[in-house]
């Protein structure tokens, strides 16, 4: 691309940048508000992360999150990585194209349409709905993007790595754990992170999965909010995104670091 | 064993005593519609060196990848060592194979990578060491085994390839293209070193490549490919000198081909009418050919004699314009225009300077060639 | 070797199948029968203890009744189209933030980039939910922005943004905008600058160039970006029902609210189907899109 950054650039990178963080920005500040109004700023407060803590509903919404993220993502993780296995390096079998779409429908399903489905074959199988019948949705629809993170590796995946491997003993599963997965590790760790995202921001399945003792921590603001602004929320919805911040710039600080490194070692090697 | 004073001619192909190390029986392979290999025979013998050359699409590397079992053929047998290898998974076949990409695991280190073959033999766990060490003393690489793939050049990783697949002793090295990363100054070091090495380990190797200069320094016998079938199989010297074909003649190196009915045959002696106008050229033959035999007379620029005035004493003689020359160092290539508009080649050492040179554009040239320099090729 | 291959497809293919395909045998069952006031609400239910007999009677007891009750009632086909009118405007909105946005990221010098990138990606992993509550606070009445213009003297009464179909274009252009953004800054980064020079060389002023030249190779991202954006917003739910007042009649709020208020499953299944195969024109174009762009990059 030819690259004449002018103002016109500028001005819309700016506004553009603007836009999309102003609103949160705003939500962490007036999570400090100490007023319960919380469009009047009445000075700052840490009442409302304090209320919070003690708030028994709330922490009991975010341990069944947890749980549930962290199983549906680790389950689907498994499953996802198998998926992309057999997208990209199974060949020809009966069914495939039935295979690879539903891979790929439920990430352009309407959530409604999942969620509605889910909890239709959840009655007909007569399970109870609860922490089991979320894990079980959560990890159908976050497996599907588990697989196309994964498969997108596997397709730039140098084969001859693995036939290399079998040529010098490996059997086939051998070739997979000591040469494929330590190399597509980074695929399958980003999958799961997606997963575990996907399942922990979860809404509307698991508003129609749940059943009446297993409420999400999504659920719970989704009611409370239903009401309009709460400052407790506001709290909440803080400590959610210095999370996600903390995590995904020290995650590209590594991946930066490692592009560095990377250009040092082919220095190196040139200097020889 | 050798006589003293003379050094024994390998050619154990010539010998019937010899048993081969691979034979390939009526071998085809199809995908799908595609026939990759096409009903093809072959014996290759204990401690060649084998080149496959032919160009990109011609079943050379099927062939190859058929010896290390990634592929199966569609019917035929392939034996090695007198043993049927159908059932045998790559996994278990004392063959090894270089790819063409060299396939290093690029999360281990040079060490690992040499190692990683041994650890799933059934070598003791305390020779592994030994035997890694020994493999990075032969390809020169002792200072690089702690690095990892990445942090080495490019003919580095060449040798640690070739290391990782001859560490386990394979009865049978396969190379897919094993230079074809490799810039030319470096390619040609190296097919010295992997000759050297072929010696040193006297193990048995294939090459694959479509590069026939490479193919005629290497190999003890050469197979051009085409479209799945084996056209020659021969050592160097009689594939270049002898082709079988037209289409061998032209693939390797530069040739001039003739085409000409024969109109005079006396005992191993032709005379091929080509042109209208034209002395008839003076050949040589092996076996008999008929009167009237539609032929391609192929013969190399190199044994092409150009001079300024019409020599005497050879059976071949042609007059002709010069109407390009291309300089490239050691050897001039003059193309010469003859009566008709036909171009011809002929090729000259460059063992004066320059200015002791005397033919130039425009002149007028006489070719010339011996009755036995070129070859006549039916078909 | 074939027992591990089989494993290997068999194990993500059924779990699949059980839970993915099925689930949507079921609606469309459910779907072609009638309300019942019973547990579960709707009628015939399959007894297979019934056998052969059993299937027959329930399979002639199936009918579309409920796919022309959608058609007759007003509520249902306005819900539709106007799901389709909040998504194609707001995907048209979003295209007009977002150009400008990878258009200057695809300008901006080299080492800013990466950076760039991520700041348009972050977003995508915070929670959606807070997304969208961010804006309850802002849009309302009284909220920051009525604040803002009126103590800029730009209006003298609040303006009415919160609970209309306003609400939701502003819900959904900021939170699909990472989608519409990045397939844009995709095909923009690749195009080779020299094409914008060799324009401006053959006398194309620099908006023609970009007229000319830039923008036409960016439309397969444009289209990408679209479909990205138009496809979910669709089917959405979460921000009509938060942003969203009465006024806003999405077909998503609409499946919901008829399964959870008014217990009618036969007519939400009913919704569900007629959805997705409104979805399947945009879904199956924008996998032809993605198609063609593969076989072009090879």
């Amino acid at each position: 691309m030819n690259r004449r950054f002018s103002w016109f650039n500028a001005t819309s990178l700016t506004l553009g940048f603007a836009f999309l963080y102003l609103p949160m920005l705003i939500l962490v500040i007036y999570s400090f508000n100490a007023s319960k109004l919380v469009t009047v700023w009445a000075g700052f407060s840490t009442k409302w992360y304090g209320e919070l803590l003690t708030n028994e509903a709330f922490l009991s919404a975010a341990w069944v999150t947890l749980k549930v993220a962290v199983i549906s993502s680790t389950v689907a993780t498994v499953l996802g990585t198998m998926a992309a296995y057999v997208l990209v390096r199974a060949g020809r079998f009966t069914g495939r194209t039935l295979f690879s779409g539903m891979i790929y429908a439920p990430i352009v399903m309407p959530e409604v349409i999942t969620g509605l489905a889910m909890l239709l074959l959840f009655i007909s199988l007569g399970l109870d709905r609860g922490v089991t019948t979320i894990i079980l949705a959560h990890i159908t629809f976050t497996m599907c993007f588990v697989s196309v993170v994964v498969s997108s590796r596997l397709v730039t995946f140098d084969k001859s790595l693995e036939e290399a491997a079998l040529d010098l003993g490996c059997t086939p599963f051998d070739a997979f754990k000591s040469v494929t997965l330590p190399i597509i590790a980074p695929a399958v760790v980003s999958g799961w992170l997606l997963a575990f995202t996907l399942s922990l921001d979860d809404l509307v399945i698991s508003q129609f999965v749940a059943g009446p003792s297993s409420t999400t921590l999504p659920m719970k603001i989704f009611s409370a909010v239903r009401l309009g602004v709460s400052p407790e929320i506001n709290a909440l919805s803080t400590i959610l995104i210095s999370i996600v911040t903390v995590g995904v710039i020290s995650a590209s600080l590594i991946s930066k670091r490692n592009i560095a490194r990377q250009r040092a070692d082919e220095q190196k090697a040139l200097q020889l | 064993m050798a006589q003293p004073g003379t050094r024994p001619v390998f050619a154990p192909w010539n010998d019937p005593e010899q048993k081969p190390l691979i034979q390939f029986k009526n071998v085809t392979k199809k995908f799908g519609d595609f026939v990759a290999i096409d009903d093809i025979t072959l014996d290759i013998y204990r401690r060649e060196f084998f080149a496959l050359l032919g160009p990109s699409g011609c079943g050379k590397t099927t062939l190859m990848r058929m010896l290390a079992g990634f592929e199966t053929p569609t019917s035929g047998t392939i034996m090695l060592d007198g043993v049927d290898i159908a059932p045998v998974p790559p996994n278990k076949r004392p063959v090894n194979m270089m790819f063409q990409s060299y396939a290093l695991f690029p999360h281990l280190t040079v060490w690992d990578n040499i190692a990683f073959g041994l650890r799933r033999s059934d070598m003791p766990k305390d020779q592994i060491p030994t035997r890694v060490e020994e493999m990075l003393r032969l390809t020169r690489l002792e200072k690089f085994a702690k690095r990892k793939p990445h942090q080495i050049s490019g003919g580095q990783r060449q040798r640690v390839a070739l290391a990782r697949s001859l560490a386990k002793a394979p009865k049978l090295l396969l190379l897919d293209e094993p230079l074809g990363a490799l810039d030319k100054k470096l390619r040609q070091d190296t097919q010295f070193e992997l000759m050297d090495i072929q010696e040193k380990t006297g193990t048995t190797f294939v090459i694959v490549t479509h590069d026939q200069e490479e193919a005629m320094t290497v190999a003890s016998r050469v197979a051009v490919m085409d479209h799945g079938r084996m056209i020659q199989v021969d050592t160097p010297d009689r594939i270049y000198e002898t082709p079988s074909s037209v289409y061998v003649a032209d693939f390797i190196g530069d040739v001039n081909i003739i085409e000409g009915t024969v109109s005079d045959v006396t005992d191993d002696k032709v005379r091929i009418d080509w042109a209208e106008g034209q002395p008839k050229i003076n050949g040589t033959i092996a076996g008999g050919l008929a009167k009237g035999t539609h032929v391609h007379y192929a013969i190399r620029p190199e044994k092409i004699a150009i001079a300024t005035q019409p020599p005497t004493d050879r059976a071949n003689v042609i007059e002709g314009t010069v109407h390009d020359i291309a300089y490239l160092g050691n050897i001039s290539t003059y193309k010469v225009e003859l009566a008709g508009g036909r171009m011809m080649k002929a090729q000259v050492a460059n063992d004066r300077r320059i200015a002791r040179r005397e033919i130039t554009w425009d002149d007028k040239v006489w070719l010339s060639f011996t009755d036995t320099a070129g070859v006549v090729l039916l078909n | 070797m074939n027992l591990r291959r089989l494993f290997l497809i068999l194990t993500p293919y059924a779990w699949l199948l059980l839970f993915f395909l099925i689930p949507f045998v079921i609606v469309l069952k459910i779907a072609l029968s009638d309300y019942a006031i019973s547990i579960p609400p709707y009628t015939p239910t399959l007894d297979l203890s019934a056998g052969w007999e059993g299937l027959k009677s329930f399979l002639s007891e199936l009918d579309g009744e409920n796919f022309s009750f959608l058609a007759s009632d007003a509520l249902y086909y306005t819900a539709y189209l106007s799901s389709l009118k909040i998504a194609l405007i707001s995907t048209v909105l979003t295209l007009l933030v977002g150009y400008p946005i990878a258009y200057g990221m695809a300008q901006a010098p080299e080492e800013w980039r990466p950076t760039l990138m991520m700041l348009v990606i972050l977003p995508f992993w915070t929670s959606f939910l807070i997304r969208v509550y961010s804006w309850i606070g802002i849009l309302a009445n009284e909220g920051f922005l009525n604040q803002f213009l009126m103590w800029t003297g730009i209006i003298s009464e609040p303006l009415a943004i919160m609970n209309t179909q306003r609400a939701v274009y502003v819900g959904i252009v900021y939170s699909y905008l990472p989608f519409m953004i990045l397939p844009i800054y995709a095909a923009l980064e690749k195009l080779d600058g020299s094409l914008i020079e060799a324009a401006e060389d053959l006398g194309c002023s620099k908006a023609s160039a970009f007229w000319l030249v830039t923008f036409p190779l960016s439309i397969p991202g444009v289209i990408a970006g679209c479909f990205l954006v138009f496809i979910p917003a669709l089917g959405e739910f979460v921000i009509p029902s938060l942003l969203g007042g009465s006024d806003t009649l999405m077909i998503g709020k609409v499946l919901y609210e008829e399964f959870f208020s008014n217990r009618d499953w036969p007519v939400a299944s009913a919704v569900a189907v007629v959805l997705l195969l409104i979805l399947i024109v945009p879904i199956v174009l924008f996998q032809r899109n993605e198609q063609k762009q593969r076989e072009a990059n090879q």
